[in-house]
């Protein structure tokens, strides 16, 4: 399947991904207004190394998701590879935050969690962080699996 | 075709259900449960009386989970015995199944020490199941005075499940602190600062000493008038079935990272089994749901033939009262050093021995500590990692950029 993945040596470090992720999930339509004076919580996160190298950080979609085995809510689950949280079921006990390993499932600023779908479940369809990198350092794209 | 049959219907048995399947389509399972409910979310008994959840959305999986899975349900039924000779398990109803392989997923059960007049309370209630939930909350009115018994995760949990729904609440522990079992003094004193700011009343380092009626009097004296009394003093796991098999049980069924009981055919998962908590390389009771989850999948795949462990398990809680969370992970030995980060709202505590990551608390502030959970998981060297980075904050960036590359450009 298609996953997200970075290309650090290109990576700017502008943090433009988090704001589009916020965006994208923010299901409005003015970006501005989404954003303006607001906190965000992107479900991606802009790192930096020793050396300030920087990258994006966003959910790998792993083959054997250990934040799917231990939801306490039955809430997440996997679909066509796509790990997805069902908001509905989610009660925010964060076991989730607790338990993955990337780091890659964050607190949504309600107190419930949220992590990248891919934009498969808000209404753009393909990841905004992809298409909004002003340099091509995060690509969505095959690269094997090892199922 | 083979016939695998699970005794609970609990997550440690849904896990058990997938972990079959995933090797064999075919063959029968049978599934005995004593609750007249598939398969729920058992923690969440505490968000339904907070509406939070309701009866459908507490669901675990799916409406057609058993009938996708082929799996038969016998609801209302319970095992009686385990015959591992003969490869049967007897149902309470005297009607007898054969199996290639059983999983015991039997769970624990409340565990009420004697305390005397006990029996002349009126309206006392576990808190452990959905019915226990329906029958407390039939129970209960906006003016109800209630006595909670155990300050643990249980206790706890239903207090704050209670707290807009009932006049008052008091919650009492023989223990001198709340959360006992996963928080040391200072982490619990923050906590239950918190909870008392939210109107909960503690009688803590004391237990109950008599009942009558409506009206408790504790060990050191103080006395309590109450209208409803829950008892969530403890668990202990279910280990008769296996233990009169002639299985190995100390506190819990002694399970192998096969989770393989002593007794040949004959697996179990879950809150009733005993196993290896790598972080403290102690053998426990670790009553925790991913766990079960785990611990069931893995039992699912070798009752059916495939070959697989779980061998990483650690003791690691996240819970949360009135927006307040804490997350807790694995093990404080002796002899270990501690990092500490505190201010009035959060607590970071790390715990470290021999290069390894042991241990966390961490209270008020919940971000990322997958990754630290994964360090211990993983036993992973700390001289190999940039620990003074990570304690300050977990990021994949103090993690050395080979790691970094193989999770992020590559397929995890």
């Amino acid at each position: 399947m298609k996953r997200i993945y970075v290309k650090e040596e290109w990576c700017l470090g502008c943090h433009l991904c988090e704001y589009n992720c916020a965006f994208a999930n923010s299901g409005m339509t003015d970006m501005v207004k989404a954003l303006r004076g607001k906190e965000i919580y992107p479900r991606i996160q802009v790192e930096t190394d020793e050396n300030g190298v920087t990258y994006a950080v966003s959910c790998r979609h792993c083959t054997d998701p250990i934040c799917v085995k231990s939801c306490i809510a039955g809430a997440l689950s996997k679909k066509d590879g796509v790990i997805e949280i069902d908001h509905s079921k989610c009660v925010g006990c964060l076991t989730c935050v607790l338990v993955c390993p990337y780091g890659a499932v964050v607190e949504d600023g309600t107190g419930v969690a949220q992590k990248c779908e891919l934009c498969m479940t808000n209404s753009h369809g393909t990841p905004q962080c992809v298409k909004g990198c002003p340099n091509g350092a995060i690509v969505f794209e095959e690269r094997g699996e090892a199922e | 075709m083979k016939h695998y049959v699970i005794i609970g219907n609990g997550v440690a048995a849904a896990g058990c259900i997938e972990g079959i399947r995933s090797v064999d389509a075919e063959s029968a399972v049978t599934v005995i449960s004593a609750e007249n409910h598939p398969v729920y979310c058992r923690p969440l008994i505490s968000c339904y009386l907070e509406k939070k959840t309701d009866l459908e959305r507490m669901h675990y999986r799916s409406e057609s989970f058993y009938t996708d899975n082929n799996v038969k349900v016998l609801y209302g039924r319970s095992a009686a015995k385990i015959d591992a000779a003969a490869k049967t398990v007897t149902l309470d109803n005297g009607e007898t199944i054969a199996y290639d392989a059983v999983c015991n997923a039997s769970g624990s059960s409340p565990f009420v020490p004697p305390m005397a007049g006990l029996d002349t309370v009126e309206k006392k209630f576990s808190f452990m199941t959905i019915d226990d939930t329906l029958a407390l909350e039939q129970a209960i009115t906006p003016e109800s005075r209630v006595l909670i018994i155990g300050a643990g995760l249980i206790g706890l949990k239903c207090a704050e499940g209670l707290h807009d729904r009932v006049g008052s609440i008091t919650v009492c522990d023989l223990a001198p602190r709340v959360l006992s079992s996963i928080l040391d003094d200072t982490c619990a004193a923050m906590m239950q600062n918190h909870l008392e700011k939210n109107g909960i009343s503690f009688i803590l380092g004391t237990s109950a000493k008599e009942f009558q009626g409506g009206h408790a009097v504790m060990q050191n004296g103080a006395e309590v008038d109450f209208d409803v009394l829950v008892l969530a003093v403890g668990v202990r796991a279910n280990t008769q079935l296996v233990k009169a098999a002639g299985g190995e049980v100390n506190r819990g069924i002694v399970v192998n990272d096969k989770c393989q009981t002593s007794l040949k055919d004959i697996y179990a998962a879950g809150d009733c089994t005993e196993y290896h908590d790598i972080s403290s390389d102690m053998n426990k009771v670790m009553a925790l749901m991913p766990n079960a989850y785990m611990q069931g999948r893995t039992a699912g795949v070798n009752m059916a033939g495939g070959d697989t462990v779980f061998n990483n398990a650690i003791p690691m809680n996240s819970i949360g009262f009135f927006g307040f969370h804490c997350h807790t992970a694995g093990s404080q030995p002796e002899g270990c050093t501690m990092y500490e980060e505190a201010d009035e709202n959060h607590i970071k505590r790390l715990f470290v021995k021999d290069d390894r990551l042991t241990g966390f608390m961490l209270l008020g502030h919940m971000h990322r500590t997958g990754i630290y959970t994964a360090l211990i998981r993983n036993q992973t060297p700390l001289s190999s990692v940039d620990f003074a980075r990570l304690q300050i904050e977990p990021q994949l960036a103090a993690m050395g950029s080979d790691f970094r590359n193989k999770v992020l450009k590559g397929v995890v």
